[in-house]
């Protein structure tokens, strides 16, 4: 199934990742490739088949809900780019 | 020395024929020597490497060594390391340094082993070359002109170099296995849920799977035996209690069954590889196995069920790299959009954000179900096809890959054709099941490997056939005109 460049802009922005506007003409190209291939899933028939999510059929195991954690705060953020009072810093989202 | 197994070395060390400082060094020699040609190392820490073997030494000198105490190990750069870079072979995680260490690299540390240094790798474990590393391509030890395999390209590469006597390596789709088969080297790809997959960078969630790569099927279980296990911070990892690996390795094969697929054996197969394939199943047999000619139907729905659930899961686990926390930024970031989305335009190779991008479309609003649900439901009928083949054969066997390794080069530029490597591999992690890859012959003086597939949690059969075939076999012991050094 051909990709329009227009929806790769869109999957693009939805995925956080720019792509540049001389760029984006081969990954759509490459995406469509991919998509082609995968299109083939549509010959199976799959009436009354359950999704596999899990390979084992596990399901999420549950424990009571206590503190059972460490505060690891510094050691987790003596690597990040920018902290300050304990808090990550970004640019500034709200105007 | 750097020829002998870990089984052997852990007697030498035992018996203070050397020590584990001595041992550690000649390695940690060898990889300055010698990998400048290969490049399976991304980072080696010769200081850190020592100080373990140091220890090491203490235990083994008081009488409270273990099986792997003392024996230095490699570890593919997806395992968090506290304190030692782990890439990922990516530019995104290129300044990370681990608060942590993976439940994987606990184990190896409680049972005494030496972090020699980590493993070239294919970018996030996305690919089967080892090309589409930050850090360079792997060269296969075999032919420095053909790739080692991927994505644990640098694992393989180094067992099979012997610039390590063992490594870990992950396994999504192939990723343990296929490298195995190109370097000549044995790898065991667990029953997902087997091994712990905290602290593992992760690529696709259902899929992944730590394994070991080494020269023989007895050391594999060596590594296995320390590996495996319940982890509790991992939620899909299974209560399943561990058995001793190496207790069965030397059961004899009569009466195995051996289930031969006829989906492997059919075009796509390269005639010489398949001539190596047909001569190891005429060993097992010599050993009192049958083969049973057997159906996977579904087979060639594979590649696109594979390549739409991984990159889905990818899509979502590598969407926590965004220049916030750690790894990689991007200079001047002038808003928060601009901060995500040129980090990870300049943190993320192609192939990474080919996949990202694939994933994102097939979970996206109008064709999750299309293509996500779909490929969810296509996946249960693979796994039944192969619990359909267990009710008759034990094992199920056949060529591990289509062909030997490809030159370096011949594929990176054509995305698909390098999916079809995968083509025998891909459906043991859609349907969770274990698999191995054995040393079975050369095809133009390049390894082959045989593929064993086993049912859920049945490792320690695999490994008993391996470890035959491999006593009446010589090529897991074949080094080529490989450099010795001293």
């Amino acid at each position: 199934m051909a990709i329009k460049q227009s929806e790769v802009e869109k999957i693009a922005e939805l995925a956080r990742i720019r792509i540049s506007d001389d760029q984006v003409g081969e990954v759509t190209q490459r995406i469509t490739e991919i998509l082609s291939m995968v299109d083939q899933l549509q010959e199976a028939d799959t009436t009354g088949i359950e999704p596999m999510a899990n390979p084992l059929g596990a399901t999420q195991r549950l424990r009571a809900d206590e503190v059972t954690e460490v505060d690891n705060r510094e050691a987790f953020q003596s690597i990040a780019p920018v902290v300050e009072d304990g808090l990550y810093l970004v640019p500034k989202v709200i105007e | 020395m750097h020829t002998k197994t870990v089984a052997q070395l852990a007697l030498g060390l035992q018996q203070r024929d050397f020590s584990s400082i001595e041992l550690t060094r000649l390695y940690l020699d060898r990889i300055n020597a010698l990998d400048d040609v290969y490049n399976a190392y991304i980072t080696v820490d010769p200081e850190q490497a020592l100080a373990a073997a140091a220890a090491a030494d203490a235990r083994l000198a008081s009488g409270t060594a273990d099986a792997l105490t003392g024996i230095p190990i490699a570890h593919k750069d997806i395992f968090c390391t506290a304190g030692l870079k782990t890439s990922c072979a990516s530019r995104m995680l290129d300044n990370f340094v681990p608060p942590y260490d993976a439940t994987v690299i606990k184990h190896f540390n409680q049972a005494g082993a030496v972090i020699l240094g980590k493993t070239n790798m294919d970018e996030f474990a996305m690919g089967s070359s080892n090309e589409s590393s930050y850090y360079g391509a792997v060269k296969n030890p075999w032919d420095i002109t053909a790739v080692p395999g991927g994505s644990s390209g640098g694992s393989a590469a180094a067992v099979a170099a012997m610039l390590a006597p063992a490594a870990t390596g992950t396994d999504t789709g192939g990723s343990i296995r296929q490298p195995a088969a190109f370097c000549g080297v044995t790898g065991l790809k667990p029953t997902y849920g087997r091994v712990s997959r905290l602290g593992m960078i992760a690529f696709a969630s259902s899929l992944d799977q730590a394994g070991p790569l080494a020269r023989d099927a007895q050391d594999c279980a060596i590594l296995l035996n320390a590996m495996a296990g319940h982890d509790k911070l991992d939620s899909t990892s299974s209560e399943q209690p561990v058995p001793d690996y190496t207790a069965e390795l030397n059961n004899p094969l009569q009466g195995l069954r051996i289930g031969l697929p006829r989906e492997f054996f059919g075009d796509g197969l390269a005639p010489s590889t398949a001539a190596a394939i047909d001569a190891s199943l005429k060993e097992l047999e010599a050993q009192g196995a049958t083969l049973v000619e057997v159906s996977l139907p579904h087979s060639k729905l594979t590649i696109p069920t594979y390549y739409v659930i991984a990159p889905a899961e990818a899509s979502t686990n590598l969407s926590r790299f965004d220049g916030v926390r750690y790894g990689h930024r991007c200079d001047d970031p002038k808003d928060l959009h601009d901060l995500y989305t040129r980090t990870r335009e300049e943190g993320f190779g192609d192939e990474v954000k080919r996949r990202i991008l694939v994933g994102t479309y097939a979970l996206s609003a109008g064709y999750y179900d299309a293509y996500y649900k779909k490929a969810q439901q296509v996946r249960r009928l693979i796994q039944q096809d192969y619990l359909e083949c267990f009710k008759q054969v034990d094992i199920i066997a056949g060529p591990t890959t289509p062909g030997p390794a490809f030159a370096l080069g011949a594929k990176s530029n054509d995305p698909l054709a390098m999916y079809l490597e995968d083509v025998y591999t891909l459906a043991v992690n859609l349907a969770g099941l274990p698999g191995m890859s054995v040393p079975a012959g050369f095809v133009d003086n390049k390894p082959v490997g045989l593929q064993l597939i086993g049912q859920h949690f049945d490792e320690a059969r695999l490994l008993n056939v391996a470890h035959r075939f491999q006593q009446a076999t010589h090529w897991h012991t074949q080094q080529g005109a490989m450099p010795q050094g001293k």
